[in-house]
């Protein structure tokens, strides 16, 4: 194996009484890109890390052609050609992408930035980049930020590159540019990792496929000699069986009407721009866009916590058949009214539930103002705790665990079980299955569709254009704070949906 | 998190799964030990004294004579009512640097009603008038800067830092103004203070403050509002997102820090002191910031945290004083003593490794 670009022995990476990695053996060729697959916690971004010299392992070696080396910081990474592209990425915004390229490389006398964008150029027109060297950060797109960290890590001479779930921020069109660079890179003589766990990208780029789960290394296969479900079954660990079981929606009647709501920032940036539809009882209706489009902003003007320039949110009450205006009224208020909506945000630690406080206190947080005792009632919140823990198989050693110390998966459970235990008339829920492995996400989208068939409103956020199809009824996609299209999930495609989501964009 | 010595060997710092309470206790105990230990050494190799007869003279200092251990309650009941004063704007992160300043003006409103009402009133409701002027002017001095952080969001550590100056200055001002000798000292007015209990000046007031203690610990665990502070500090995003008014809960927790500060006011000037100086708070606004960290915000821990404090307080002076050596040795050693605990808890939170990688090409 002394021909392998870079090889890992054997590596163990503990935090706490936490294993991230146990044992992990794996190596790369030049010319060959790597796939490392696995669920989310399985310790892939650890494993990297430490390639990255971010971490630094326990235990074990780490060869670089054949020879061994310590990587302690990331300036020895680089001193050994190893360029890491990080999920979120380290770049200065008032910049520009030259000045961000060579940002931190040290050199004698004067700037020469001139000879820097030539040489960045030079990089663009070897690979397929398209890129101008000389545009700011903060204009820039999303797959263009992404650009400007894999030129940096080339024109430090990196020829082992590591990209850490590359595609995640990217629409479809925007994934197959990437490949196609990458692909090129490759018959260059570079060395690519890629950390993923989309199983159809893994088929269509990679040619060798490292899986983990838990920490442990589970084995390499030839991507050409696997398929989906036995690349699921090494990372699940059992087989399983991946559908959603999708019924017609029933007994449909507008219940959140959204009439042109707009918004914007600080900054004055409008975030979202006219944007009107009708969520309907007894059906999910999906949110599809790149990340960051404006999808935050409309659910939080659902539930209270935006304030809108214009437009106005009406909800049809179906128990006294009132209509209420619910724009610009805070969270108690609506609940007042009589409105039952359950919100299950993005920042799951950071909004929906409190990270210190146990389970049974973060089951009070809808409930605890009830009755008009002074005092804290902690029996119905424990009994609710109790149920959900053993109702949605969370697992906690009991419930007076701090939700800090769950797997994302659990954390995710207790905070959907609390908010649907308050049966909610319109429920939504903001990437609910983000980091989650495939079985829980499984448990989330039942639970959505067993919401949809109590006749809940479901508002969707996804990312992943393939569970969006398969789940929801209708599908509203979103391109930078304007809607750009609603499309019939049962019989669009994800190209389609790709096109719209960029549509705006486009326009400007 | 790691750094290299040489190329050899290198030292990582890596944290440690949770430890048992047995463990945690055993290693604090081992701490305050270890301290001991080390003060004693270096107060043996600064004044050739015998370090045992210092502890010795310290433990004299704090339970020496009945009076000793009376004015060592006293303190540890004032130091744990201003501790327990600012925890709840702490619990809320709301870094209320301002209690020296809210107990000066609490105790400042006493003297004023004591002075100017005090032949005016019958004694009991002298005293009342007293209470209810020293917690208004304590909730006042500390609302100020609560309602300018939830309206404007200014910061509060500075605003309630410059709160205490203006509370110093009008102290001086009001003793120069109303002190009829010109002296700028204020005779005790021993006449008008606080009932005396079965003979002990201090009873009241050591009374008082174990009731509070109980008090703030059920406000903090057990009532709505205390759990509307424990969300408020933990995320104003969960607090925003499930309808908590966060302006009202922050105003609403500094009425309560501001009255207990008021009442320590009360308790320093009507209880003890009987009179006001610019000196009167003495530091233990900053003090109680210390002892409320130490036990974790929780109140049954404070008792013993501000007992410890005021120990090491009591027994250096009276170190000082009987081998007359500089007051600066007594603050070597409580420094000591408070470096070793605080320091034990990074040993329980994280633990040292050293590998060593031979193979290093270097």
């Amino acid at each position: 194996m002394a021909t392998a670009a870079i090889e890992l022995k054997n590596i163990t990476k503990t935090f706490g009484s936490v294993v991230a990695n146990r044992d992990v053996c794996l190596s790369v060729e030049r010319g060959e890109i790597l796939s490392i697959l696995g669920e989310n916690g399985s310790g892939k971004t650890t494993l990297m890390n430490m390639l990255a010299g971010i971490y630094f392992p326990d235990h074990g070696q780490i060869f670089i052609g054949g020879k061994e080396v310590v990587i302690r910081s990331p300036k020895d990474a680089f001193d050994h050609k190893i360029g890491m592209i990080h999920q979120h990425f380290k770049l200065v915004d008032v910049f520009s992408a030259t000045e961000n390229i060579i940002l931190g490389l040290k050199g004698k006398g004067k700037f020469k930035i001139k000879q820097a964008a030539k040489k960045v150029a030079e990089i663009s027109h070897k690979y397929g980049f398209d890129i101008d060297p000389m545009k700011k950060i903060h204009e820039m797109s999303v797959s263009e930020k992404q650009t400007v960290e894999i030129i940096k890590v080339l024109y430090r001479g990196a020829d082992i590159l590591i990209l850490d779930e590359p595609t995640a921020v990217l629409t479809p069109q925007e994934t197959e540019k990437l490949f196609a660079i990458l692909r090129r890179m490759r018959d260059d003589g570079k060395a690519i990792i890629i950390i993923t766990h989309k199983l159809h990208e893994v088929l269509s780029l990679s040619d060798r496929v490292s899986v983990l789960r838990k920490g442990e290394y589970i084995g390499t296969v030839n991507t050409k000699e696997t398929n989906e479900s036995q690349l699921t079954e090494m990372m699940v660990g059992k087989k399983v069986t991946l559908n959603i079981a999708r019924g017609e929606p029933k007994n449909c009647e507008d219940r959140l009407v959204v009439e042109s709501i707009s918004c914007h920032n600080r900054e004055g940036i409008k975030l979202l721009d006219n944007v009107s539809f009708t969520a309907k009882s007894g059906e999910i209706l999906g949110i599809a866009g790149i990340a960051g489009s404006g999808q935050r902003e409309l659910l939080e003007a659902i539930a209270g916590l935006q304030h809108l320039d214009g437009g106005s949110i009406i909800y049809n009450n179906p128990k006294t058949h009132t209509q209420d205006n619910l724009r610009d009224k805070t969270p108690l208020q609506i609940r007042d009214l009589g409105v039952r909506l359950s919100f299950v945000p993005e920042d799951r630690l950071g909004m929906g539930l409190v990270g210190n406080m146990d389970i049974v206190d973060n089951m009070m947080l809808r409930s605890y103002r009830k009755g008009k005792s002074v005092f804290l009632q902690r029996k119905a919140p424990k009994d609710l705790a109790e149920r959900i823990i053993s109702e949605l198989e969370v697992v906690t050693p009991n419930a007076e665990t701090p939700v800090r110390q769950l797997s994302g998966g659990n954390v995710q459970k207790v905070l959907v079980g609390r908010e649907i235990a308050s049966a909610p008339t319109v429920l939504m829920a903001a990437y609910p299955v983000r980091g989650l492995d495939i079985n829980s996400s499984y448990t989330i989208y039942n639970l959505l569709n067993q919401q949809k068939e109590r006749g809940v409103a479901v508002i969707f956020v996804g990312e992943d254009l393939d569970v969006l199809l398969e789940l929801c009824d209708r599908i509203l996609v979103i391109g930078s704070g304007h809607i750009t299209g609603v499309v019939d999930a049962r019989c669009a495609t994800k190209e389609e949906i790709g096109l719209l989501m960029t549509k705006s964009k486009e326009e400007k | 998190m790691q750094k290299a010595k040489n190329s050899k060997i290198s030292v990582h710092i890596v944290k440690r799964s949770p430890q048992p309470w047995y463990i945690g206790l055993g290693v604090r105990a081992a701490a305050v030990i270890l301290a001991l230990i080390v003060a004693g050494i270096i107060i043996t190799l600064l004044t050739d004294k015998n370090p045992l007869a210092i502890y010795a003279s310290m433990l004299d200092g704090a339970f020496g004579m009945d009076i000793r251990v009376w004015s060592l309650l006293q303190d540890v009941a004032i130091l744990l009512c201003i501790s327990l004063a600012v925890t709840p704007a702490f619990k809320m992160r709301f870094w209320n640097c301002g209690a020296e300043g809210q107990v000066l003006i609490g105790g400042l409103a006493t003297v004023t009603v004591m002075m100017f009402l005090g032949d005016k009133l019958p004694l009991p409701l002298l005293i009342v008038v007293m209470t209810v002027a020293s917690i208004l002017a304590g909730i006042i001095w500390a609302v100020i800067p609560a309602v300018f952080k939830a309206q404007w969001n200014t910061n509060e550590t500075l605003f309630t830092l410059m709160m205490n100056y203006v509370a110093i200055q009008l102290i001086s001002y009001f003793l120069k103004t109303f002190v009829k000798t010109g002296s700028g000292v204020l005779t005790p007015m021993e006449q008008y203070g606080l009932p005396v209990l079965f003979g002990h000046q201090y009873l009241l007031n050591i009374i008082i403050v174990a009731v509070l203690t109980v008090m703030v610990y059920i406000y903090l665990k057990s009532t709505k509002q205390g759990y509307e502070i424990a969300v408020v500090g933990e995320s104003e995003n969960t607090a925003n997102y499930i309808g908590i008014n966060v302006k009202k809960v922050v105003i609403r927790t500094l009425i309560v820090s501001g009255a207990l500060c008021g009442i320590a006011g009360l308790l320093l000037v009507g209880g003890t002191n009987h009179t006001i100086n610019t000196e009167t708070a003495g530091g233990r606004g900053f003090t109680a910031i210390m002892v409320s960290w130490l036990a974790k915000f929780n109140p049954i821990f404070m008792v013993f945290t501000s007992f410890l404090i005021v120990f090491l307080q009591k027994g250096s002076q009276q170190v000082s004083t009987d081998f007359r050596l500089p007051q600066a040795i007594s603050d070597i050693v409580t420094g000591i003593i408070l470096f070793f605990i605080i320091g034990c808890e990074f040993f329980l939170n994280y633990k040292i490794v050293i590998s060593k990688n031979g193979k290093e090409n270097a």
